[in-house]
């Protein structure tokens, strides 16, 4: 029957629309019958005495007012569906893309970034039908043919009793042939996808094709599995389309059925007329609700997939356990503090082993820390946790002798810039892209900024300068263009704590050098950490962390550890040599 | 209109079947009329109390249609959907052979994988074109017909107000539902631009909305935009969700008006009783066939625009045009860039900005610089995928713009640091490079190129983009590529720049040893093993800055001295 336990979580929060459409569309239905009423005592008038009567104008009246009224209510049904289905899809919407933000960068890094949007926005929109169309339709399956039937039952029992014989066929016939016709017809989405997936394949790859000059060659490989694939389909179709053909006969011969017993009948004179006309012009609407179920049926199944989804998105948001913070902490407050990180442990979801393995360490205010170890020693998660990007399961991140975790997260981000390794730009121009970093600053703030992060020159080089559009749809910068973009970010929001990746572009040493000057600038008077990858940045920093397989396994200096037979020595340094 | 026509007249070979098809479908609904017609004759008839044998007729005519009906139903969607499928299988070629002349580069605005699916969503969507589109207005029209003569034969007074109402049904009702939406689809599509451009940054920005204390006025952002939306929608559905109701409206007055011009033929008895009912009953079976006409407008609509988009691409210049009469290939291969320069379009800065150089046949030739500066351009150019804006390129001293380019194409091969493979078998990603090689030639160049680990496997699926195999296997597969395809020009566009260390020394020395004796031109902003090459060109913002040999270049203690030292004391 196809109804979503999620879906129909969200139709109980928004229940008065679709009961007020359900409404609408049995009062539709009510009209429906009346109407049939009517024109039967038009046509039995019309037989009784052709010669005219003025019985028939009222009726004919009537026969109009019950049309339009007909027309205003299943208008009326439609247009609250709709409308509750728009307050439902806002909210899910709105749900979403709270859920997307509460789950953090740790998410949306983890997952393919154009399937959620795809989630975020053609899902939420495929959930229409469902609850616009569906829905009303599944109502209307239920109650219609009830109300005919309580209509019929009365004027004819025998009719009655062939419609209740026969209409169970259609649903049980949908259910069954349904089974192996839904199969049939997962198949057939499956080859089609895969046709079309082999079509995008060999478009993806037109560059190579020409390469090897085989592009020309190719276009009967297209069209012979083109064909392959509509033989195959058509196969499956035949098989399908019987069910379809079923609903039909149904429907059809249930018709004739009945009109046939009432002719046979009234020829007899055991039936009057009025009725018989009544249950022949309803007999088609009785089969017509059920059958258009199976079509309402497919939109219904849509929305179902895009539910799991979206609630496979929201249901992780909910599980996660949530540390909201309630103190404030104002710009600037973090500079003399120190931060104490004790025992900080953190392991991902799926993996046996810890990230970050009981670590403890102090940083001490206005000192630049430089973190090292192999790939895979768990330098970007403890950069993860300093940013709260995800939360400890275990030890605590303190600042001072405060545990982060009880500031809110608006005022721990206000003490801290970052600059990551591939820097986001944002969908928007230059200057929109730097004023994130602080909404109000001034033009000469911004110029400033661009100077220090070594920028200027390259903005004054465009046509239109800060207001130049960056980011996927607009101009794209180069990777040190947009590294240094980050950096100018940096220096504009000029808070305590610096987060940062150091860049490894290794291939230009004059941007190089520029970078390293801007950097060693931003690092000034702020407590820094630094992943730290350029053995000189290593070199100048207050204190290193080695960290390997998630624990600290060595701190100290430069000179302390290279005199020191560890890690350090061993792996860092010579590694170092070796590239 | 002009799209619709092209679209229209790409589906004319399949003319034929469509017609069979909507005369099918217009049996069908026949059927159906017929169906309640002699249903209505038969209970009518049954009422003047007759014998049963009287109602012979009505029985038989009853059951044909009832059966009929559905059967009809069945041929005429397998027709269809074959139809369709014929006519998608069309669209594909017809799509491939006017975008193959201008990949890659009228395609460049095209590459990102996103757009490319988009274009493929364009195309399927555009199957329906027959069975959505064109079919239904046609069986409507038939359906108009057949109850104007039938109605017309009783009385043209009602057969007229029957055509007026099945007009209003089928032309009016549709065009002003969709007229009435037509302002609002256009701002609906904006706001989907923008909400699509609002979800990236949201996805892809998360952690710097975060940082910057940004996330709430972004959800903000969002939710008004979906708000906006939503409203249109609300619009939309306004007007739409009138359609059902004013078709049943149209079909209600057309009954009204036969009772009012039949109703005086029955009085004079030129008309029974009997027809009148039956007429009755055909005309409401005959509105079934105006129910998808609103669906038609909406699919035209989209068609349209899909068309629009399909054609904006396909109507464009190929740039490289195949010479009418090409030079035969050259002898000898040494290359000449001759004052090469080259601009993208609409991008400001030149690509490639006067360069020059020449590698001797045989010769080993390096291009380094900084990422951005020019030196895969060449490779495009060198190919022929695009054409210099000045300056030219030789091959053994002929031009190469008077080549055929295929013919020039099969005698360089590439190697790229993304090695495009497609989602079929090993075997045939390989006889990409070489149709008629054998197996043991497939064995000899794979063993060369050190897979004697696919011997096996020659048959097996390798992924979609080849992603049943690992990095390593994929550039490993690319040279053996390579050697079938047995090149005298070899280029190496950063060949290796993805892989990690070991392997790339394991490549470096199979690339090494398969290219013995051809001309070899390496583009890497790696400096990896150097020495191996006679000359290395230095490039830098388009321009060439420095030449010469590792040696010479490092004692230069210029650009590539410093690159040098930068990619020798990093870490990590």
């Amino acid at each position: 029957m196809n109804l979503d336990r999620n879906l129909i979580g969200l139709l109980k929060e928004e229940k008065q629309p679709f009961i007020l459409s359900g409404l609408f569309g049995s009062i539709g239905t009510l009209l429906l019958i009346c109407q049939a009423w009517v024109l039967g005592g038009i046509i039995e008038q019309v037989f009784k005495t052709p010669g005219g009567s003025s019985a028939i104008l009222p009726l004919a009246g009537l026969f109009a007012l019950f049309s339009i009224l007909r027309m205003i209510m299943g208008w009326s049904a439609n247009q609250t569906a709709k409308h509750g289905t728009l307050i439902i899809r806002k909210k899910l919407s709105d749900r979403l893309a709270c859920a997307v933000g509460d789950l953090g960068p740790a998410f949306t890094r983890s997952e393919q970034s154009g399937r959620l949007v795809t989630t975020m926005l053609k899902g939420v929109e495929s959930i229409d039908a469902y609850f616009s169309q569906y829905i009303p339709q599944l109502f209307l399956a239920l109650v219609t043919p009830l109300m005919i039937l309580a209509a019929v039952f009365p004027s004819d029992w025998i009719a009655g009793t062939i419609m209740v014989l026969t209409a169970p066929l259609i649903p049980f016939f949908m259910i069954v042939i349904g089974k192996s016709a839904s199969a049939a017809t997962e198949k057939q989405w499956t080859t089609m996808s895969r046709m079309s997936g082999y079509f995008l394949d060999m478009l993806e790859g037109l560059t190579t094709l020409k390469l090897f000059a085989q592009a020309k060659a190719r276009r009967d490989g297209i069209e012979e599995a083109s064909e392959k694939f509509r033989l195959s389909t058509m196969k499956v179709l035949k098989i399908a389309f019987l069910s379809s053909l079923t609903l039909e006969l149904v429907g059809t011969i249930g018709i004739a059925v009945t009109a046939v017993s009432i002719g046979v009948r009234l020829t007899s004179g055991a039936m009057p007329f009025r009725p018989a006309v009544f249950i022949l012009l309803l007999i088609p609407d009785f089969y017509l609700t059920l059958r258009q179920l199976g079509t309402k049926f497919h939109a219904g199944m849509e929305g179902g997939t895009a539910s799991k989804e979206i609630h496979g998105i929201l249901d992780k948001a909910s599980g996660r356990p949530k540390v909201p913070g309630r103190l404030d902490l104002p710009a600037g407050t973090a500079s003399s503090l120190p931060i104490v990180i004790d025992n900080l442990t953190y392991t991902f979801p799926d993996s046996p082993k810890p990230a970050i393995d009981g670590v403890s360490c102090t940083l001490r205010p206005g000192t630049v820390t430089a973190l090292t170890g192999p790939s895979g020693a768990g330098k970007s998660t403890f950069m993860n946790l300093l940013l709260r990007f995800i939360e400890p399961d275990a030890g605590t991140l303190s600042l001072g002798n405060v545990p982060v975790a009880n500031y809110t997260p608006v005022a721990w981000y206000r003490n801290i810039a970052w600059v990551p390794q591939h820097p986001f730009l944002f969908n928007a121009t230059i200057r929109e892209n730097l004023l994130m970093a602080k909404p109000g600053a001034t033009h000469r703030q911004i110029e400033t900024a661009l100077l220090q992060a070594g920028l200027a020159e390259m903005v004054q080089s465009l046509p239109e300068g800060l207001d130049t559009m960056i980011g996927e749809q607009g101009a794209r910068l180069s990777g040190g263009e947009a590294q240094r973009l980050s950096l100018a970010r940096a220096f504009l929001k000029d808070a305590p704590i610096l987060l940062l990746d150091e860049p490894t572009s290794h291939t230009d040493p004059i941007l190089e050098a520029r970078l390293r000057l801007a950097m060693a600038e931003l690092m000034q008077g702020r407590t820094v950490v630094m992943i730290a990858h350029r053995l000189e940045s290593i070199r100048n920093a207050d204190r290193i962390l080695v960290l390997d397989g998630g624990r600290l396994v060595q701190s100290g200096t430069h000179e302390e550890l290279s005199t020191i037979d560890g890690f350090y020595r061993h792996a860092v340094l010579s590694s170092m040599e070796a590239a | 209109m002009k799209t619709f026509l092209r679209l229209v007249g790409l589906t004319r070979p399949f003319a034929w079947w469509m017609l069979l098809a909507a005369l099918i479908g217009f049996a069908t609904i026949g059927s159906g009329i017929g169906l309640l017609m002699t249903s209505a004759w038969l209970i009518t008839r049954a009422a003047l109390l007759p014998p049963v044998s009287a109602l012979k007729f009505g029985i038989v005519g009853v059951r044909i249609f009832g059966a009929s009906r559905g059967v009809l139903r069945y041929a005429e969607r397998l027709i269809s959907h074959d139809t369709t499928f014929k006519i998608l299988t069309k669209l594909r070629l017809w799509f491939y052979d006017a975008v193959e002349p201008l990949a890659p580069a009228r395609l460049a605005a095209f590459r990102s994988a996103d757009l490319l699916k988009r274009i493929t969503d364009d195309i399927q969507s555009l199957e329906n074109i027959y069975s959505r589109v064109l079919a239904p207005p046609l069986t409507a029209m038939l359906v108009t017909a057949l109850m104007f003569v039938l109605v017309g034969a009783w009385s043209p007074v009602a057969a007229l107000g029957v055509l007026a109402f099945q007009l209003m049904a089928g032309i009016a009702v549709p065009l002003v539902t969709v007229q009435a939406a037509k302002g609002t689809a256009r701002g609906i599509m904006k706001l989907q631009a923008e909400q699509q451009i609002l979800a990236v940054d949201m996805v892809q920005g998360l952690g710097e909305l975060q940082v910057f204390g940004m996330l709430d006025t972004h959800l903000g952002r969002m939710h008004d935009a979906e708000k906006k939306k939503l409203d249109l929608q609300k619009r939309t559905a306004f007007f739409e969700g009138m359609h059902e109701s004013l078709s049943g409206l149209a079909m209600n007055a057309a009954v009204i008006w036969i009772l009012w011009s039949m109703l005086p033929l029955v009085k004079t008895g030129t008309v029974s009783g009997i027809t009148l009912t039956a007429v009755i009953f055909g005309v409401i079976a005959s509105f079934e066939a105006f129910l998808p006409l609103t669906g038609s407008m909406q699919h035209l609509e989209a068609d349209i625009r899909a068309g629009d988009r399909l054609f904006e691409i396909i109507d464009t210049q190929p740039e490289v045009k195949v010479p009418e009469r090409p030079e035969p290939l050259p002898a000898h291969y040494d290359i000449v860039v001759n004052n090469l320069s080259f601009t993208y379009p609409g991008s400001i800065r030149a690509a490639i900005d006067d360069v020059s150089f020449i590698i001797p046949q045989g010769g080993r030739t390096a291009i380094v610089g900084p990422s951005g500066a020019g030196k895969s351009t060449l490779t495009s150019l060198l190919v022929r995928f695009w054409n210099p804006y000045a300056g030219s390129i030789s091959v053994g001293g002929k031009n190469i713009a008077t080549l055929d380019p295929e013919g020039l194409r099969r005698r360089i091969a590439v190697v790229s640091q993304r090695t495009y493979l497609f989602g079929q078998s090993i075997r045939e990603n390989l006889l990409l490079a070489s149709p008629d090689a054998d197996d043991q030639a497939l064995k000899a160049a794979l063993s060369a190129a050190g897979l004697e680990s696919l011997y096996g496997r020659l048959d097996d699926w390798a992924g979609q983009h080849g992603m049943n195999l690992s990095g390593g296997e994929r550039q490993r597969l690319a040279i053996a590529r390579m050697i079938l395809q047995n090149a005298p020009v070899i280029v190496l566009d950063e060949a290796t720049a993805n892989l990690d260390a070991v392997t790339e020394q394991a490549i470096l020395d199979t690339i090494d040893r398969v290219s013995n004796g051809k001309t070899v031109l390496a583009i890497t902003h790696r400096l990896q093993r150097m020495e191996r090459f006679d000359r290395i060109v230095v490039m830098n913002e388009g321009k060439t800055i420095e030449e010469g040999r590792h040696d010479e270049l490092l004692r230069l203690n210029g650009f590539y001295a410093g690159m040098w030292r930068l990619q020798h004391e990093t870490m990590l």
